[in-house]
């Protein structure tokens, strides 16, 4: 598996990663090695085998309806870049 | 009375129990080795200060007979662990600066145990690699040196790489570490102690930064068997703020040691031994079968034959979980902005600034491997080939009671080795990445030194939630291995 | 009736199928223990799990999860005993942690069923593809600095259930008729409250258009959170003609998320939803599957109200209403329970009468609501028996409830007070009459003669002679009697 510079770039916008132009080939060039490398998996016979996405072997443990969080707007914004301003977080305008 | 930073964490309680030594003492010993260690590159963030103050309330609550059951034991602590009031970086620029306003539940649970923190412990980024070079504030030395060469920087392994060094060469008592693919064990064994991972669930992960959830596992490092034990008894328990967090009871896990392992069944995987395994490693392994058959116990072949698939399988779970996980760092609530014109520039300039190279390399890949029309090839096919290496384990454990393997496939090498070829540098987790797909516990211990003067780990892979079986056999090779080798210490740092 | 839209190629028949996203009624968030009321100060009621603070984990409220199983029951839909959380990865300033905990591929509910009742009288079964839940996202608000965007994270994390219909819909109207049902189900539930101000209830329509008769699917546009029914209908509407013009003029319509403009009654492209999203979906690592017990779910579907259809059944069985009626009265549940309190032990017709009549004119002269009724349901049954026994005549009764409004007395109460009894004593009404007829001989010549219409002028005349007071069947019958003399 082999990727080209425009699907680096494009999975680089994906993840909000400004990757500069010079970079893309050496970065495409090492993603591809690392595609290469996982290649291997594709010989596993995985017929009828089901996904595992934890190895918790239990259910989903669920919590009671009741408010015991929030509350704290200060300590919410504390680390804001910046600071916060009138009580919100700020990021350049969105034009929806 | 010997200097108290190379003291045992067993011994030093009963030191503090018997008043022959108080909190202040000790917690002083350690940030006076801490400053003459700092050539290392161990600590990101030291906190003499409230190591102290916190020693103080330590020896208050013994006067009272109100102590902890580790009480006025110094600990560094890995820097993944958010702090409360501490500056926690997870060593990435895209952190710097970030004070949480909580605590982990861990070193919660470490405080409540008495504990004092000495500082928060370097690592790579987001605990991503291994070899504790990818960190953005420097690379940790390992306090350990080639007979050969003195002067070569060894990496202590990573991503835990301040806390093995740490421990290692006495900046710390005891430290915690995580582990996602070896993180706790390939140090502990490039630095010469004892680390568990302890099974899934064990730990909570509440208040530590993710790097792939369905792996991530806190732990202890520290200079022996026992010293684990305690320290995982005060880590671990059911947190109901991690849905992953085990419902079960711990254990007093220090009753497990010194049991007897004759009748064991130690499982001795053949797929642990590729052509052209390093001799030393494959000689250091040899000699723990035969420690383990001496103490009484049967080594058992068994065949793992789903690990070759285990690296690419991580390798694309991992990243994946990755991708999503540091989504958040995006430079609007905490850490690091770099302003933009619109909020698209914001997030790709803030975090093109924040993320260093292997971090950057793992969100790309991830984001790759889960995007439209790869799902299936990469992740769905990663995550049965988990469940195939997962199956594995449960059939082997249906024969034997614990697997020994090496830790990792060579000794710690020099920093800037290995750094040319991402995947060369993923090989170092070949040994410990399956255990981490299956959720198992596993140990690594100190078995011998090498040719050229450098530790080799073994490590020890138990049922789930049987770190009472992982430590007993533990504690057995420790006897047997009798390591008594200590780095020197401060050879590059000149103290 | 089918509902086309007339081009100049031909007729264009529609395609639409609607997302709604219900706030589910609950006192915390889906996976923290923030608070969800609405109206709060910014940022107020946010914990870190919400704002996405590193090493932040999620843990599932019970009662989202049960209020999913309950609205999921509502809809006669499959309930999914293992369902799983799945992460939708995307950047968006009031989605903190960069992507919504939401369900994908395993929902909590599958397919389900909902019925419209139509203006003409006719019923449809709409069908109903899942209903999953998920987290909302903060707010931004773009008006309140010239260049700077404003986060507030206090809805970030509430629960919402997402309920995805079957492009089963075909007109504007349908699309209201669905989206008016679903608030009333929901609300019956007590799931959510319905409120589309302030947002507890959001749209998204999915438009498409095709030549009348066939049955391709053509490429569709969404249409994102649309807050009232009207501009929900004003959409589509919008949507459909845009279709058939680009269609007709030999344009291809692009698959897009596109905005409504209430105040030009347009919808446009959204700039921000530019770039083709690819939401790269996997099971959420923080979480494992939702296992539910089946006698969870029993014990919820025991507990389900009556709900609107069911009662609209019983109301035009039990009660003889018609189909109409009933629906009216069956949209709100505290409507339904106020007509059944009326009608109890009552003439359920007449009930119905004066719920629907002067009790909701009284409403919306009032501004009162049902909750808060200007007249007690109990008062109004006292009303209508004073109608039965013949106190009272139904003309004397709207006079009686008018001064019901304006005191908040009982009737009978009033009816005593002002002397409203109705004259029942025949010979007072005889009296009445033969004054009435004394005085107009030459009117009752005519009837006499055989013109029978100038009877209810006299009918009228008596009752105004007795102030309104006179029995109107006994005036019938006696003036009829006396002209027969």
């Amino acid at each position: 598996m082999s990727l080209d510079r425009t699907t680096v770039r494009a999975i680089a916008n994906l993840a909000r990663i400004a990757v500069p132009d010079e970079d893309l080939d050496h970065l495409a060039g090492e993603l591809s090695n690392i595609l290469t490398f996982v290649e291997d998996l594709s010989s596993a016979d995985t017929d009828g085998i089901e996904p595992m996405s934890s190895v918790a072997a239990m259910s989903l443990p669920m919590r009671d309806d009741v408010v015991t969080d929030g509350g704290y707007a200060d300590k919410v914004l504390a680390n804001a870049p910046g600071g916060a301003t009138e009580g919100f977080f700020t990021v350049p305008k969105v034009v929806e | 009375m010997s200097d108290p930073t190379t003291l045992g964490i067993a011994d030093a309680l009963r030191l503090l129990a018997d008043g022959e030594i108080s909190a202040v003492e000790l917690t002083r010993a350690h940030i006076e080795r801490m400053e003459a260690g700092r050539a290392l590159n161990a600590f990101i963030t030291e906190t003499p200060d409230l190591a102290l103050a916190q020693a103080k309330e330590s020896d208050t609550r013994r006067t009272r007979g109100e102590e902890g059951r580790l009480d006025g034991i110094p600990l560094g602590i890995k820097d993944l662990f958010c702090t409360e009031g501490v500056q926690t970086s997870a060593a990435s620029a895209i952190l710097k600066g970030f004070v949480p306003p909580y605590e982990s539940t861990v070193t919660a649970n470490l405080k409540a145990a008495g504990t004092v923190m000495l500082g928060k412990l370097n690592l790579d980024e987001f605990a991503m690699g291994s070899a504790n070079v990818t960190s953005h504030f420097g690379p940790v030395e390992n306090p350990w040196k080639r007979r050969s060469d003195k002067n070569a920087k060894l990496v202590p392994g990573g991503s835990s790489g301040g806390s093995a060094a740490a421990v290692a060469s006495g900046l710390c008592m005891g430290a915690t570490g995580t582990d996602t693919g070896g993180s706790i064990r390939q140090p502990a064994s490039f630095c010469g102690i004892v680390g568990i991972k302890p099974t899934y669930g064990r730990c909570s992960r509440f208040g530590v930064v993710a790097f792939a959830s369905s792996l991530d596992q806190p732990g202890p490092m520290a200079r022996s068997v026992e010293d684990c034990a305690l320290l995982l008894g005060a880590m671990a328990g059911h947190d109901s703020k991690d849905s992953t967090s085990a419902p079960m009871a711990v254990p007093d896990f220090t009753k497990a040691l010194g049991g007897s392992v004759k009748g064991l069944k130690v499982g001795i995987p053949t797929e642990y031994r590729p052509d052209g395994l390093n001799a030393e490693v494959a000689a250091i392994w040899d000699r723990g079968v035969e420690w383990l058959k001496e103490a009484g116990a049967e080594p058992v072949s068994i065949s793992l034959p789903a690990t070759r698939y285990a690296l690419p399988a991580y390798y694309i779970i991992a990243p994946a979980e990755c991708s999503s996980n540091l989504a958040r760092y995006d430079g609007v609530r905490f850490g690091l902005r770099v302003e933009g014109a619109t909020l698209d520039d914001l997030y790709r300039e803030t975090r093109a600034a924040g993320f260093g190279a292997e971090v950057r390399r793992r969100i790309l890949i991830g984001t790759y491997v889960l995007s439209a029309g790869y799902y299936d090839a990469y992740y769905n096919k990663a995550q049965k080939v988990r469940r195939l290496i997962a199956d594995d384990f449960a059939r082997a454990f249906q024969n034997v009671d614990v697997i020994l393997t090496p830790t990792a496939p060579s000794a710690a090498f020099g920093i800037g080795e290995k750094s040319d070829d991402p995947v060369t540098m993923w090989l170092n987790d070949i040994f410990t990445i399956p255990a981490s797909l299956a959720g198992l516990p596993g140990l690594s211990l100190p078995a011998g030194l090498n040719q050229d003067g450098l530790p080799l780990g073994l490590q020890l892979i138990g049922r789930p939630f049987d770190e009472e079986t992982v430590f007993r056999v533990a504690a057995a090779m420790e006897k047997a291995a009798d390591f008594t080798a200590k780095p020197d210490l401060f050879a590059a740092g000149g103290a | 009736m089918t509902y086309l839209i007339e081009g100049e190629t031909g007729e264009w028949e529609l395609v639409i199928g609607l997302e709604v996203h219900a706030q589910v009624v609950s006192n915390a968030k889906l996976f923290s223990g923030a608070a969800t009321r609405f109206g709060a100060e910014p940022n107020s009621q946010v914990s870190f799990i919400d704002a996405g603070f590193p090493g932040m984990l999620p843990v599932i409220n019970r009662v989202c999860v049960e209020q999913a199983v309950r609205t999921g029951l509502g809809l006669k839909a499959k309930i999914n005993l293992t369902s799983v959380f799945a992460r939708k990865n995307y950047f968006y300033a009031d989605l903190p942690q960069g992507y919504q905990i939401s369900q994908y591929e395993q929902p909590i509910v599958g397919n389900g069923t909902l019925t419209i009742d139509l203006a003409d009288g006719t019923s449809k079964v709409i069908g109903i593809e899942r209903l999953h839940l998920e987290q909302d996202a903060g707010k931004s608000m773009h008006d309140q600095h010239p260049t700077r965007s404003y986060i507030d994270l206090n809805r970030s994390g509430v629960a919402l259930m997402e309920i995805v219909s079957k492009p089963d819909l075909r007109s504007p109207e349908e699309a209201g008729a669905y989206i008016a049902k679903l608030r009333s189900i929901l609300r019956y539930l007590g799931t959510c409250d319905g409120n589309m101000q302030e947002g507890s209830l959001r749209c998204d329509a999915n438009v498409s258009v095709r030549p009348k008769g066939s049955d391709e699917l053509r490429t569709r546009c969404e249409i994102k959170n649309v807050n009232s029914i009207r501009f929900v209908q004003q959409a589509i509407e919008y949507e459909a003609r845009r279709h058939v013009e680009v269609y007709e003029s030999g344009g291809t319509i692009d698959q897009e998320t596109r905005l409504f403009d209430s105040s030009k009654g347009e919808t446009r492209s959204m700039r921000s939803k530019e770039h083709a999203h690819d939401y790269r979906y996997f099971p959420d690592p923080d979480l494992l599957p939702l296992v539910l017990d089946p006698a969870m779910v029993e014990e919820i579907g025991r507990s389900l109200p009556e709900l609107p259809d069911e009662k609209k059944d019983r109301f035009v069985h039990e009660y003889g209403l018609s189909a109409y009626d009933a629906g009216v009265l069956v949209a709100e549940q505290a409507s339904a329970d106020f007509f059944e309190t009326v009608a109890k032990g009552r003439d359920s017709k007449l009930a119905a009468n004066w719920v629907m009549g002067d009790f909701f004119g009284a409403l919306n002269a009032t501004g009162r609501t049902v909750e808060d009724p200007p007249v007690s349901a109990a008062d109004l049954g006292a009303l209508i028996d004073l109608i039965k026994d013949g106190t009272l005549s139904g003309r004397l009764a709207k006079d009686v409830f008018a001064l019901m409004l304006e005191t908040g007395k009982a009737p009978a109460v009033l009816v005593e007070e002002k002397g409203l009894r109705q004259v029942t004593d025949t010979s007072a009404i005889e009296a009445a009459i033969d004054q009435v007829m004394a005085a107009n001989p030459d009117k009752v010549a005519e009837i006499k003669g055989g013109k029978d219409k100038l009877m209810g002028w006299f009918v009228g005349q008596v009752m105004k002679a007795t102030q309104g007071k006179a029995n109107p069947a006994m005036v019938n019958e006696l003036l009829a009697n006396k002209m027969k003399d």
